[in-house]
């Protein structure tokens, strides 16, 4: 009950008009941030830090954590309309949302990313307010073995699923593994795949793959059928809100899946982009209309969004209480946390309460005030699909270049951004699935180190994979998910003739 | 055979030769990842795997994968579809040629003029509009990313003679 | 990197014509240079990690207490275990408006990766401070000193695990140094940051770390990790109390006093690009003079037990000479070295 009380405390803050005006500028400023490639919420929080300074501590995390959810909506807007994924979470929403937006449904499926987000973020906050001390203390059981599990649940929820040829899969997945290694071996210190070359030190960024591999190969596919985009005929009226929420409570099933995923791998640092590949995956093999997944269904949308915000959300919580970043985005929170002086760890429930439960308040209002905000826009957002194909085109494509450009500072990405456009062209020309590429390029290096840490601490054995009840069931759940059409088709087997 | 494919409505390459260039093309970039993992030591320690050790066998798969790629898009005669007709291929060429000599031009000139000049290529080529609506566009939009970008969050882009010569 | 050569041509240019104008203007020479572009501040690491908070904390204090006419922006470079970052510099030559904080990097990540740098390649600033390293163990184990963990080490007969942030790193070449003075050893293990880094030896996935004071105070103040010693010559000179049974800083022993006879302490300082003239990196100097005079700056010197010494010109030229030396000795002695 305690926690109740101060988290009354905490909304009497937040309420505060100074910080009513910071929130909502923060959640504006954090829609521009996610919308741009480029600068993508943890470099947008990086920026504003220092002007953050003259302000009282809990104003500043009001402020900071609302461009925080500003970012996380605005990133499903071009992963949407443009088929850009901004933040590696934003992928999985591409692959259902951009086919909507397509089909002319641009309104639904942004009305439906932006609720499905608020449902995840409201979550994974109720969970902070409740459970915080239980969930910090689940956290710490994992180490490198529990770390690689998750990676592997990941990776074996989506795999498997894909249409495209078996082989054409496998190599797609391969080549993202082998781009994910180029540059430092975190292991060794060694470079590895660089022959040399100083462009190469970087590796291979997520983000300069995706943005080449879909949106630059989304717009020479457009290209190639002629010079407009299919979602021009977008009915646009404020009603599609209301109409896509009447539709989204059949999938609370779905949407409960994915809070539950999305917290767990906030929680323990995995991260928001695991969840939503995750979910992505389980959705589809869960739902019933899962063969429709990829055309174009709503819950396609749901499930993603709601995992990646469950997680980005409930990654605070390790932020404050372990101090460590569930997020870059939280990585330069933190930062924020040490210049104000406060120290991030157990004792800042204790000894910094107002603050802690100004955040979480913030949380709250936040995300009402964030949604509110959005929604009102989504008629907005959806009528830039009008603007002629000649006009649009070349914008999009200077602000991919943008994107590219700052990940690194570095020209040398811009061509390579190219480079992935057309490989992105050639791949969906010829039936090789992109997914699964791109899932590699964002989750090889981090499987790997786990991997290799686990050895490490096991001196080689492989038995530390199954070493302690919780990795053992991580890893049995991976295969179970992996095998789960073998399973099935021999459960109807076995069954079927007794019951027919 | 290339006779068929020219017979029919709108010619274009074939989609079994494309796709046969795909499956050399990863086969040749597994080779290089083979050959760059064996540089750093492909093999097991005894304290787990060096750092050319998972690289390595991902190159193995990629081969393995490409060669059976190969051999299907090889025996596949039966296919007989157009990979695009050339008509395609040039609208989309039309994009990847501009946006390579764009790529190219921003180490030189900046991203902020060669994304006018850029802007302006596209709608006076693809869009025929008139001049005042081209200028006004391809003028604006770099102004505004200028504004937004090095004012507004001090993101500092690659900037060329015209922007030095401005005192940026 | 074309661009960058036709940059300095203009910039080259413009400071002729400077120069040629201050000639025939005897008395304008006097004033001091100052910064025309907004100041690029490279950081060669992540975001969140102990280099990317300095900065960004001197890039707030400078905006706050308006020690500049012109913005300061951070940039993370942190590709290559931070050979990113120092290419980067190492090619603005002649460019006075980017500064580079460096960390043991400067040293390692040459020496290591083969990447081909050097911090002669720089015009060296100033040092900030230095940076503590602490031996922690989790709370429930139960070793009062240092003494007592590398005996039980040594009893465990190479099975206790050590992690820290990267590899051939700073915290792995702690690491090797113990076992050379010591003769018990330990299995590395890396982690990509600090946070997680103390975070593992919380969750007793490990057995020890040697974190940054900054990266583990939490967990002491909270009853999860003690401090054992500290890699300094004598204890560090805070004496606030920090844990709630009223331990502070200075109550952390020397490890040398322990009978574990390592030192380590890690640079952050500040380099320009080489070819930099004395009036810049003066100019440089007087900035972040002022800037360690603001109680934000001491205040973030304190909540990190931070070694405050400060050095510029050929005092900290020198000394960097040495630590490079040292490095060496260090990593060749350890076999981190590239293998060609």
């Amino acid at each position: 009950m305690e926690e109740i009380a101060n988290l009354f405390h905490g909304f009497a803050v937040v309420i505060e008009p100074f910080n009513l005006m910071l929130m909502l500028v923060g959640i504006l400023l954090g829609v521009i941030i996610g919308v741009l490639p480029g600068l993508g919420g943890a470099n947008g929080v990086a920026i504003l830090l220092p002007l953050t300074f003259s302000m009282s501590p809990t104003s500043a995390i009001i402020m900071l954590s609302c461009i925080y959810w500003g970012a996380l909506f605005g990133g499903a807007i071009t992963s949407i309309l443009f088929n850009i994924p901004g933040e590696p979470w934003s992928v999985a929403t591409t692959f259902d949302g951009h086919p909507m937006a397509q089909k002319g449904r641009a309104g639904e499926a942004l009305t439906a990313a932006f609720t499905s987000s608020f449902v995840g973020a409201l979550f994974a906050v109720i969970m902070i307010t409740l459970v915080a001390p239980l969930v910090a203390a689940f956290a710490l059981r994992f180490g490198p073995a529990e770390k690689f599990g998750v990676y592997f649940l990941a990776f074996c929820s989506f795999i498997g699923m894909s249409k495209e040829p078996a082989f054409k899969t496998v190599a797609a997945m391969m080549i993202g593994f082998a781009l994910a290694a180029v540059g430092l071996d975190q292991m060794t210190g060694q470079l590895r795949l660089t022959f040399g070359s100083e462009y190469l030190l970087t590796g291979f960024d997520f983000l300069i793959a995706v943005i080449g591999l879909f949106g630059i190969g989304e717009i020479l596919l457009t290209m190639e059928e002629g010079l407009s985009f299919k979602g021009r005929t977008a009915v646009i009226s404020p009603r599609v809100v209301l109409e896509t929420w009447a539709e989204l409570p059949r999938y609370w099933i779905t949407s409960l899946r994915s809070c539950i995923i999305g917290c767990w791998m906030g929680v323990t640092p995995a991260g928001a982009t695991p969840a939503s590949f995750m979910s992505y995956g389980l959705a589809k093999r869960m739902s019933k209309t899962g063969h429709k997944f990829g055309t174009g269904e709503i819950e396609g949308v749901v499930a993603p969004e709601t995992a990646a915000h469950a997680a980005g959300t409930s990654a605070l919580l390790p932020m404050l209480s372990l101090g460590v970043p569930g997020s870059p985005t939280a990585a330069v929170l933190l930062g924020g946390l040490l210049i104000w002086g406060l120290q991030p760890g157990p004792m800042l429930f204790v000894e910094q309460k107002e603050f802690v439960w100004g955040l979480i308040a913030s949380m709250y209002l936040g995300n009402v005030a964030g949604l509110l905000v959005v929604l009102t826009c989504v008629p907005l957002f959806a009528a830039i699909l009008r603007i002629p194909f000649s006009i649009i085109a070349p914008i999009i494509l200077v602000f991919c270049a943008i994107g590219a450009y700052t990940v690194h500072n570095s020209t040398f990405d811009v061509m390579l951004m190219l480079v992935f456009g057309v490989l992105g062209y050639l791949m969906k020309k010829c039936n090789y699935p992109m997914a699964p590429m791109v899932l590699a390029i964002v989750l090889g290096d981090k499987a790997e180190e786990a991997f290799r840490q686990s050895l490490l601490t096991s001196q080689g054995s492989l038995s530390i994979f199954w070493s302690n009840g919780l990795v053992g069931t991580i890893m049995a759940l991976g295969l179970i998910v992996l095998l789960w059409p073998l399973i099935q088709s021999g459960w109807s087997r076995v069954f079927r003739p007794a019951a027919a | 055979m290339r006779k068929e494919i020219e017979g029919m409505t709108a010619a274009g390459p074939s989609h079994r030769r494309v796709e046969v260039g795909m499956a050399v093309f990863t086969a040749v970039f597994a080779l290089i990842v083979i050959i760059g993992s064996m540089r750093v030591g492909r093999d097991w320690a005894e304290d787990g795997p060096r750092a050319g050790f998972i690289p390595f066998y991902v190159g193995l798969f990629i081969l393995g994968a490409s060669l059976v790629n190969l051999v299907q898009a090889w025996r596949d005669r039966a296919d007989e579809r157009r990979f695009a007709t050339w008509d395609q291929l040039g609208r989309v060429s039309s994009v990847v040629l501009p946006t390579a000599v764009y790529v190219a031009l921003v180490p030189w000139i900046g991203i902020y003029t060669a994304s006018a000049l850029l802007i302006g290529a596209f709608m006076k080529w693809h869009g025929r509009y008139n001049w005042s609506r081209v200028l006004l566009i391809a003028i604006g939009v770099p102004l505004v990313t200028f504004v937004v970008f090095e004012r507004w969050f001090l993101v500092p882009l690659p900037k060329g003679p015209i922007e030095y010569f401005l005192g940026f | 990197m074309t661009h960058l050569d036709l940059r300095s041509c203009s910039r080259v240019a413009a400071l002729g014509l400077a120069a040629a104008f201050m000639a025939s203007m005897p008395s304008a020479a006097q004033a001091a240079w100052e910064p025309t572009r907004p100041v690029e501040f490279i950081v060669p690491a992540g975001t969140g990690g102990g280099a990317d908070q300095m900065a960004r904390t001197i890039q707030g204090i400078i905006s706050k207490h308006n020690l500049m006419k012109q913005p300061m922006v951070v940039i993370n470079k942190a590709g290559g275990a931070g050979g990113e970052g120092f290419l980067d510099v190492k090619n603005s030559k002649g460019n006075p408006q980017k500064i580079i904080i460096t960390l043991s990097n400067l040293f390692t990540t040459p020496l290591a990766t083969g990447i081909p740098f050097n911090w002669k390649d720089l015009t060296p600033v100033a040092m900030l401070a230095l940076d503590e390293f602490i031996l922690w163990v989790n709370a429930e184990k139960p070793y009062k000193t240092a003494k007592d963990f590398i005996e039980a080490a040594k009893q465990a007969n190479g099975s206790f695990k050590i992690a820290g942030t990267g590899s051939k790193q700073e915290d792995q070449i702690i690491t090797e140094a113990i076992q050379k003075a010591t003769g018990a050893k330990f299995i590395y293990i890396p982690q990509g940051g600090g946070g997680a880094v103390a975070v593992q030896l919380v969750g007793n996935h490990v057995d020890a770390t040697v974190n940054n004071p900054i990266e583990a105070v939490s967990h002491w103040r909270g009853g999860k990790l003690r401090p054992l010693c500290v890699f300094d010559s004598k204890p560090v000179e805070y004496h606030e109390k920090i844990t709630p049974d009223g331990q502070t800083w200075a109550d952390v022993p020397a490890c040398k006093a322990q009978g574990l006879n390592v030192e380590y302490l890690m640079l952050r300082g500040v380099f320009m690009p080489g070819g930099a003239s004395n009036d810049q990196v003066q100019y440089y100097v007087d900035l972040f003079k002022k800037v360690r005079e603001t109680p934000e700056w001491k205040d973030f010197m304190r909540s990190g037990a931070f070694n405050t010494t400060f050095m510029s010109g050929d005092q900290f030229k020198d000394w960097i000479a040495k630590e490079e030396k040292r490095h060496e000795e260090l990593m060749k002695a350890a076999g981190f070295l590239e293998k060609k």
